[in-house]
């Protein structure tokens, strides 16, 4: 049914070829290797001290970074990257609320009040948006800035000054303390842990249990959520979920790293990732890459630079993003530049073998020489280095009086001559248009006519041996080996 | 005797109050191949949604095969509209198709080399073998319909819901397809699909719904795809019920 079909479905659309992804995959692997020599050189000169303290600040970035950066995988996908921001700033009345039950600042009470706080700004943006007619954005909007003011109101009614809003850890948390000051730390058994490493890590393990758990639900509903609704994967009680995800991981890497690492986290890594992958599983592998990248480079940078270390692990995010946009193998500025580059140097290419092909067809002696064959097509860089890459590939030769084609250039020449000539037949027979109007369009046209389309014209054309200029079409490849 | 595949009493759907789909009475045979036929704004999509348990009915009762909805998941195949979904996001099309399998699945099971291998006769029924590893934004229009066919096909269902499955779709896709469709109706599977083009509705289908916000005619082609019927649906004769949808939304 569909076979026969598939068989002429030109392939124009190729995926990129496995040389791409290898000079791709090389750079990565040179640049990361260099940096990781540096960095162990460096790291090596630090006193025992500063080696503990930047060993402990990493690996506190390292698991909230990456506890970040799964789930903000499936947020990147659902459109929904805003979210992060949002529950970063909504869960405050949950945490104050937990305080005032609590007496204290315990970690138990705090993930119970963010986690309702959370799924309350979800519940609240989503049946404004559904139930009110509010656009989405809006919705999410007001209900994240009311609940953050609301915990505002809330810190200084009821706990008398008891927790004082200290802007510094708001956005930066107290990442620079660990390590360095003892009473951030806690008992774990036979260890003594950074007190964040604790609420963090747990997270980390979490998030990863439910998405592993729960992968292809969690797929199936970002991807296409009425289907895994009708699957019975009921797609609103899955967002819920990871809406509780979100609200705990923010929470948790809120006083570690403070909230613009938290909401840089949701996102950056993993936007690199969806930059650089096409699958989803490779999707959060980099994403998590990403994060533990950005972490430990970004403590280095802060240490180096002696800032605060929160904002250089963001700051650094972003600049590894830039890379990515820059190298993306899809979407990428240098990858467009070198596809528009080599799509140039066939033309020109082409242009020469086509050049050569008619000079050879009007059966004069006359050859050209090397230089007029590069002026022939505008001359520069890109036409000698064209020439070069046809005599290298044995499409041209050199002869005592000057350039002639070989056999497998006069192939292809001839081909390409065929589409254009086919394509000015085609113009003056269905376009009508008269004969001094069809040589540019079919210039620009012969290079991205391929044998399936030649065929359709000549099917199309009531002759297929003279163009309308009254010369003759070179034969098809297959009629002019018999 | 056996139950019809889908038997909707009685229903009506309603966004934010405002009815979309008036008091539906309509019940499908089994081993039909059915159109959906009705101008934009019809309700097509969300009598296919309304089926599917997707949006909410404000009245009425839907059953397949003598049960509601939720106890026949399995028994269901949907393609929904091209549009409805991302198709930047980081899936190849051997993976769409196996997200087909996911719902017989169950919670937590993950895909396994039988899922696989249905995938993958999936996408050879529809000769999208050679694609199976591209990324889904990198299909043409044509070839993503395909993966969506493939995916219902993988879900191996006894009814099939297809909305528009040759918007955006070249001529021998087209034909592909509906070969397909009667491929599968022969071997008895029922199949409702919505339709855009009135010209090839007595080519392609033998049965066909007649919507426009109230069901205006249902049956086989040869009696119910008549002028008449055309008509009435097409015609602008509806303006009570669009002033009565706007009255209930307004609440006067």
């Amino acid at each position: 049914m569909y076979a026969a079909y598939e068989q002429v479905e030109s392939s124009e659309l190729a995926a990129p070829s496995a040389w791409w992804k290898s000079w791709r995959f090389a750079l990565v692997a040179v640049i990361l290797t260099v940096a990781a020599i540096a960095y162990v050189a460096w790291f090596r000169e630090l006193d025992d001290r500063q080696q503990r303290a930047l060993a402990w600040v990493t690996l506190v970035a390292a698991v909230t970074n990456v506890a970040c950066a799964t789930v903000g995988c499936f947020l990147l996908l659902r459109r929904m990257s805003l979210m992060g921001d949002a529950l970063a700033h909504s869960v405050l009345p949950g945490l104050v609320v937990a305080f005032i039950f609590a007496g204290s600042l315990n970690i138990g009470f705090m993930f119970v009040g963010a986690l309702a706080a959370g799924l309350a700004t979800a519940f609240l943006a989503d049946t404004l948006n559904r139930r009110g007619g509010v656009p989405a954005d809006a919705s999410l909007g007001v209900v994240f800035v009311s609940l953050f003011a609301l915990g505002v109101v809330l810190i200084k009614r009821y706990t008398g000054g008891a927790i004082h809003l200290d802007f510094d850890c708001v956005f930066a948390g107290e990442l620079d303390l660990v390590g360095i000051s003892s009473n951030k730390n806690m008992s774990v058994g036979p260890f003594e842990l950074p007190r964040t490493l604790v609420s963090v890590g747990p997270v980390l393990i979490l998030n990863i249990a439910v998405i592993t758990l729960l992968w292809k639900e969690f797929k199936v509903s970002s991807f296409d959520p009425a289907l895994a609704t009708a699957m019975g994967f009921r797609a609103g009680r899955l967002h819920y979920l990871l809406m509780a995800l979100v609200a705990l991981t923010t929470v948790a890497s809120f006083e570690a790293v403070g909230s613009i690492l938290v909401v840089a986290m949701l996102i950056v890594p993993a936007a690199t990732a969806h930059l650089l992958t096409d699958r989803l599983s490779k999707m959060l592998w980099v994403s998590a890459g990403v994060g533990l990248l950005t972490a430990v480079a970004g403590c280095a940078l802060a240490r180096l630079i002696e800032v605060n270390t929160a904002g250089t692990i963001a700051v650094t995010g972003g600049a590894l993003y830039g890379v990515a946009v820059l190298l993306s193998p899809r979407y990428g500025v240098v990858s467009t530049l070198l596809r528009n580059a080599r799509i140039s140097a066939r033309i020109v290419r082409e242009d020469m073998l086509a050049m050569l092909y008619r000079l050879e067809e009007l059966a004069t002696d006359r050859q050209l020489g090397e230089r007029q064959v590069v002026q022939a097509v505008g001359g520069g860089l890109l036409a000698n280095w064209g020439l070069w890459s046809l005599l290298r590939r044995g499409d041209v030769q050199r002869t005592d009086r000057g350039l002639s084609l070989t056999a497998s250039g006069k192939q292809q020449a001839s081909q390409l001559v065929r589409s254009h000539r086919l394509w000015e037949a085609y113009l003056v027979e269905h376009l009508g248009l008269p004969l001094d109007h069809v040589h540019e369009p079919a210039e620009r046209i012969e290079h991205f006519i391929d044998e399936r389309l030649r065929e359709q014209i000549v099917a199309d054309l009531p002759a297929a041996d003279v163009d309308p200029h009254g010369r003759g079409i070179p034969d098809a490849p297959g009629e002019s080996r018999s | 005797m056996q139950a019809p595949p889908v038997e909707i009493h009685d229903m009506t759907v309603a966004y934010h109050r405002k009815p979309v789909l008036w008091d539906i009475d309509l019940t499908l045979p089994k081993g039909r191949l059915i159109a959906v036929v009705g101008p934009n704004g019809a309700g097509k999509t969300t009598l296919i949604k309304a089926i599917l348990g997707l949006v909410p009915l404000a009245s009425g009762k839907v059953e397949l095969y003598g049960q509601p909805f939720h106890r026949q998941r399995h028994l269901v195949g949907y393609v929904p509209q091209r549009e409805s979904v991302d198709w930047d996001f980081p899936v190849t099309a051997l993976d769409v198709v196996l997200m087909g399998t996911y719902g017989r699945l169950g919670w937590f099971r993950r895909a396994g080399a039988a899922e696989r291998d249905t995938a993958m006769a999936s996408l050879e029924s529809v000769g999208m073998t050679r694609f199976a590893d591209r990324q889904i934004r990198q299909l043409s229009g044509g070839q993503q319909q395909r993966v969506f066919l493939a995916r219902a096909l993988a879900q191996n269902a006894q009814i099939y819901f297809m909305d528009e499955p040759f918007s955006g779709v070249d001529a021998a896709t087209e034909h592909a397809t509906v070969s397909l469709l009667q491929e599968l109706r022969s071997a008895g599977k029922t199949l409702l699909v919505v339709h855009h083009d009135l010209q090839t509705v007595r080519e392609y289908f033998d049965h066909v719904i007649l919507l426009n916000m109230r069901l205006v005619a249902a049956g086989p082609i040869e009696t119910t795809f008549t002028d008449e019927n055309l008509q009435a649906t097409y015609g602008g004769r509806l303006t009570v019920l669009a002033e009565a949808a706007e009255a209930v939304r307004l609440g006067d």
